[in-house]
């Protein structure tokens, strides 16, 4: 386990690992719509992913392709207008049994005991998810009482072991602290000591390193990383990064517009992206270590107006593949074991 | 030393050569931290340190850094947004030839202002809602007094054009376009007056990758037609290794490394040039791992650790680094390194 006050090390690298353990959560074609006066925004039109016990399932996509609106729908807490419309998400509880999240009430029992309970959720900026005004101490604690019915000891206790967890060192100091008093790294880890307090089955992290910077970065994904290894939680990262995708799932998803058009397992996707889309992002990003200073191979146009979703295949008015009609429905399929694609024109683009 | 021909006013700095744009020596800026009632003075933030440096005519000069090393801060005193603490900034402005920018008078300040110009990271709030696009590209031309009515709509339309965006957009406001384009509408505003320095300060961390390779084509076509030099800010290692010539790293208000930006990237000298590096997620799965963590986190700036101040996380850490403050010195032409270590360190870049 990694602490500050440990010596600088260098880690070992961690292989990505097989789809091959229990399910924790099945989602199935999950959409979640936006009914504004300027028309339906469908910010998540048919989604479906598996997440597994002891694996990461990485979700990438641009800003408004719906990536976020999904973590939240399976919380219920998508903010108003937006409604899940239609798709179920059935969740496996730690004790085998299984609820179906999608139509629950937003304030009843239920998902209530889900939330924090089986599902824990990191937000991008750890400064608006943690409470001002209270200090680190107070908000774990509360957490931990709410969830558990601990008493003020007990919760105490367990606050400093999971804050011992994340690596913060000297945690009665840190727990009597409010977060303006902490650097932004350490903030995200007792956001993350927040979220882990409960032994979640699954944890969505949403953007976690993105208003971080790469050192600190680095640490955190490791941590991460070795938490799941002792808890066994499923973890669904979100984010807009390709290099931390690459870093830390096992599967990914690839979403565009709402609609997800890829999903592979991460090798795959890196080394043999099928869908134009993931093709041209991996394209358009510049790399460490390429020496040639070429021209970046820039995707074209910008994401649409949710409002005017282009018909047919969305990315179609960016796509240098395009062909008129063929184009027109593209259907999701597999392509080879384990890899999706929604192209037309799948296995012969490169 | 040699004399610019081009210029006859104004005493070349020392330490500049020929093809030099700004010469930055010994730069210091310190903010007083106050408490209590009556503000009394408790301490002082050491934002910059004591910063070296030289831009040439036409390139990018990459600066990179954690958050709080004092990128931004060596970045708004090339534009004299603060008065630095100690320290010169000789700019061979285009008409008045070398000046120290703190020091100029007001006029000469109005000068050089025409050329030195700033791309912000934030296009959403680096433009104001209530003026269009006319209007914010055409204000610098207009205070200038470059062109007005019917002409000042030409340049407009001519920028517009410049930076990928239609001429008809002028009457629009910026609430009407997305993050990128008014990213564009922001490089357009800083181009207007052909200035010679440009500070772009994280111009592409606030865009979506797809937009991101765009606005840095643009950067870079801008760069090839107008002779622009940068000052390139930014935290994403990969972008800077695209854009920049040459790259120097800051730690804590000082510069540890400076070089050319392929020497920087795969043969850095400075310990902590090699764990950035190493802490940069590559996109491919089968290069996963060993990265080195670095221990503990970036000193505070108000009291920061004696000698080397990167000493507390540095793995080749000696006794001389935790009370000498290591120089900054060339180790091979155009690459300088404040390290004690520095000759006896075989460090890893990054994999070509």
């Amino acid at each position: 386990m990694m602490t500050s006050t440990d010596a600088v090390r260098v880690g070992t690298p961690s292989a990505p690992r097989a789809m091959d353990t229990p399910v924790a959560l099945d989602v199935n074609d999950l959409r979640t719509h936006f009914k504004m006066p300027g028309g339906t925004v469908r910010a998540v039109d048919g989604v479906s992913y598996r997440l597994h016990r002891g694996r990461t399932l990485g979700i990438v996509g641009e800003s408004g392709c719906g990536k976020s609106v999904t973590a939240q729908s399976i919380l219920g807490i998508v903010p108003r207008p937006g409604k899940v419309v239609s798709g179920s998400m059935m969740l496996t509880r730690g004790d085998g049994s299984t609820v179906e999240l999608a139509g629950l009430d937003p304030k009843g029992k239920v998902i209530r005991s889900v939330r924090g309970n089986e599902i824990a959720y990191i937000f991008q900026e750890p400064m608006s998810a943690l409470s001002p005004i209270h200090t680190i101490g107070h908000q774990i604690t509360e957490v931990i009482r709410l969830h558990t019915g601990a008493n003020r000891d007990q919760a105490r206790e367990r606050a400093e072991t999971v804050m011992r967890q994340v690596g913060l060192p000297r945690p009665d100091e840190v727990l009597g602290r409010y977060p303006h008093q902490l650097s932004g790294g350490m903030r995200q880890r007792a956001v993350i000591g927040i979220a882990l307090a409960c032994n979640p089955s699954i944890l969505i992290a949403d953007e976690p390193t993105t208003a971080l910077d790469v050192t600190t970065e680095a640490v955190i994904l490791d941590l991460v990383r070795s938490l799941q290894e002792t808890t066994g939680m499923a973890i669904q990262f979100i984010t807009h990064n390709l290099g931390v995708i690459a870093e830390i799932a096992d599967e990914v998803v690839v979403m565009y517009m709402g609609r997800q058009v890829e999903r592979a397992s991460v090798t795959d996707l890196f080394l043999r992206p099928q869908h134009p889309y993931t093709q041209a992002l991996l394209r358009s990003m510049p790399r460490l270590g390429k020496r040639a200073q070429a021209r970046l191979e820039a995707i074209e146009g910008m994401v649409p107006d949710p409002f005017s979703v282009p018909a047919g295949c969305a990315f179609h008015t960016r796509c240098r593949h395009y062909v008129p009609v063929r184009c027109d429905e593209p259907e999701y399929l597999e392509v080879a074991p384990g890899h999706w694609v929604r192209c037309s024109r799948a296995g012969e683009v490169a | 030393m040699t004399t610019n021909t081009s210029v006859q006013t104004g005493t070349v700095p020392a330490g500049a050569v020929d093809g030099d744009l700004l010469v930055v020596r010994d730069l210091v800026k310190h903010f007083p931290i106050r408490k209590g009632f009556w503000s009394k003075i408790v301490g002082h933030v050491r934002a910059v340190d004591g910063v070296s440096f030289n831009v040439r005519q036409g390139e990018t000069l990459g600066l990179v850094g954690e958050s709080g090393c004092g990128k931004t801060t060596t970045s708004r005193l090339v534009m004299r947004a603060y008065q630095p603490t100690g320290g010169t900034i000789h700019f061979r402005d285009r008409t008045q030839g070398w000046l120290d920018i703190p020091t100029a008078s007001p006029a000469q300040v109005r000068g050089v202002r025409r050329n030195l110009q700033m791309i912000f990271q934030d296009p959403y709030s680096s433009l104001n809602p209530r003026m269009t696009l006319l209007d914010i590209i055409g204000e610098p031309l207009m205070v200038n007094g470059v062109a007005k009515g019917s002409e000042l709509q030409d340049r407009v339309a001519e920028l517009l054009r410049l930076v990928g965006l239609h001429p008809e957009y002028m009457a629009r406001y910026p609430h009407a376009f997305s993050g990128g384009q008014r990213q564009r509408v922001g490089i357009a505003r800083a181009i207007a007056l052909e200035p010679q320095l440009v500070v772009c300060d994280e111009p592409v961390s606030a865009l979506d990758v797809s937009i991101q390779a765009q606005t840095l084509n643009l950067l870079e076509d801008l760069q090839a037609r107008l002779g622009l030099t940068y000052i390139f800010v930014a935290h994403d290692l990969s972008v800077v290794q695209h854009v920049s010539t040459r790259v120097a790293v800051m730690y804590v208000g000082r510069i540890v490394e400076c070089a050319p930006t392929e020497d920087l990237f795969f043969s850095p000298k400075h310990p902590y040039t090699e764990a950035l590096l190493s802490a940069v997620p590559t996109p491919d799965p089968t290069r996963r791992g060993s990265r080195i963590f670095l221990a503990g986190e970036v000193p505070d700036a108000s009291n920061p650790p004696p000698g080397c101040h990167f000493h507390p996380r540095c793995r080749y850490a000696a006794d001389i680094c935790r009370t000498t403050v290591p120089p900054l010195t060339e180790i091979a032409p155009g690459h300088t390194v404040a390290c004690h270590m520095s000759d006896q360190l075989s460090l890893t870049g990054v994999h070509s």
